[in-house]
């Protein structure tokens, strides 16, 4: 049987490999996006592993609700690095300079 | 027994498609291993039996987020070996911290006292369990506030996304609705006095409507 140290594992291994990804893929935006997607997605492991095996529904109302803010997130993103991209043409997050940060 | 292999099989799977996703040299490949990555967790949560939130998953995530993620990837036309500079400069760093976080995670997750190891397995669902009739339960009662709240920020996002993507070019024809409301009389009609005019006849005579009318209402007062 599964039991719960395993999904946490799994999810800390997921979680482990986005951040990674943030690392290597620093200048690329969409692929930060993804990272951040890849992030949520190990949280809501652990909330769905604890739902499951504490017998409580709550943590998947809370996967649910994590579900909603990441898709609006991923869209305004998007919707940003779009908007981005037609003004200068690329999206190399080491460009981006215009508020001297 | 068999749910273990599974579980164990599609976690291989999940941990592959993530390191696909981080290590791919075209974009386009990192969302489709990020698609994988999504089918594979759905199927997890399916051995978890959290059914209800496995499909979302798969209508929300796979179905529309990540056919966002490919639209705009192939839209952009960008230079992927410049994005990738510093790439196997920064590998050894990312590897030090990913390996760091998950020996820390092993080690909160395993140790005894937590006690995290000794929880009974899940307790077997009764007959007629209903994922989704339990998670609405609740949605619509404890969670109603919150429920309405992911609503507006939905709408929000909407609007959010619109804006941001919506620009005027130039010979684009658009309604302008202020303009149309706040228009005045005096911008449209010019009044022109002039001296009164004698009618012609003839123009008068044709544009006669009454008779028209009456010769119109006459068939219906014979039937």
């Amino acid at each position: 049987m599964i039991t719960l140290p395993h999904v946490l594992t799994l999810s800390g291994i997921l979680f482990a490999i986005s951040v990674a990804g943030i690392f290597l893929n620093r200048k690329n935006v969409i692929l930060l996006l993804m990272c951040i997607e890849l992030m949520l997605l190990s949280v809501n492991f652990n909330f769905v592993a604890f739902s499951r095996f504490l017998g409580n529904i709550d943590g998947q109302v809370f996967v649910f609700f994590i579900l909603t803010v990441a898709a609006a997130e991923s869209a305004i993103g998007l919707a940003i690095l779009v908007v981005l991209f037609r003004e200068r043409r690329s999206i190399n997050v080491e460009e981006l300079n215009t508020m001297r940060g | 027994m068999l749910i273990e292999i599974l579980f164990y099989a599609f976690a291989a799977v999940l941990v592959g498609a993530a390191i696909g996703v981080i290590t791919s040299r075209n974009p386009v490949f990192s969302a489709l291993y990020l698609v994988l990555a999504f089918f594979t967790s759905a199927v997890i949560w399916l051995l978890l039996e959290a059914e209800f939130l496995a499909l979302v998953l798969v209508l929300v995530y796979v179905g529309a987020v990540m056919v966002l993620f490919l639209f705009v990837v192939m839209m952009l036309d960008i230079n992927t070996e410049e994005l990738r500079k510093g790439f196997t400069r920064y590998a050894p760093l990312g590897a030090i911290v990913a390996f760091i976080m998950v020996v820390e995670i092993v080690n909160v997750v395993y140790v005894k006292r937590l006690g995290l190891d000794v929880l009974p397995a899940a307790a077997a669902l009764p007959e007629g369990y209903s994922n989704t009739r339990e998670l609405g339960a609740v949605l619509y009662t404890d969670y109603v506030y919150p429920f309405q709240v992911a609503a507006i920020i939905l709408l929000v996002a909407i609007v959010a996304a619109i804006v941001l993507t919506m620009r005027q070019r130039a010979g684009h024809k658009v309604q302008d609705t202020v303009k149309q409301v706040s228009v005045r009389r005096e911008d449209r009609v010019r009044i022109v006095r002039m001296p009164a005019e004698k009618r012609d006849e003839g123009e008068g005579a044709g544009g006669a409507t009454p008779g028209g009318a009456a010769s119109a209402g006459e068939p219906e007062k014979g039937a």
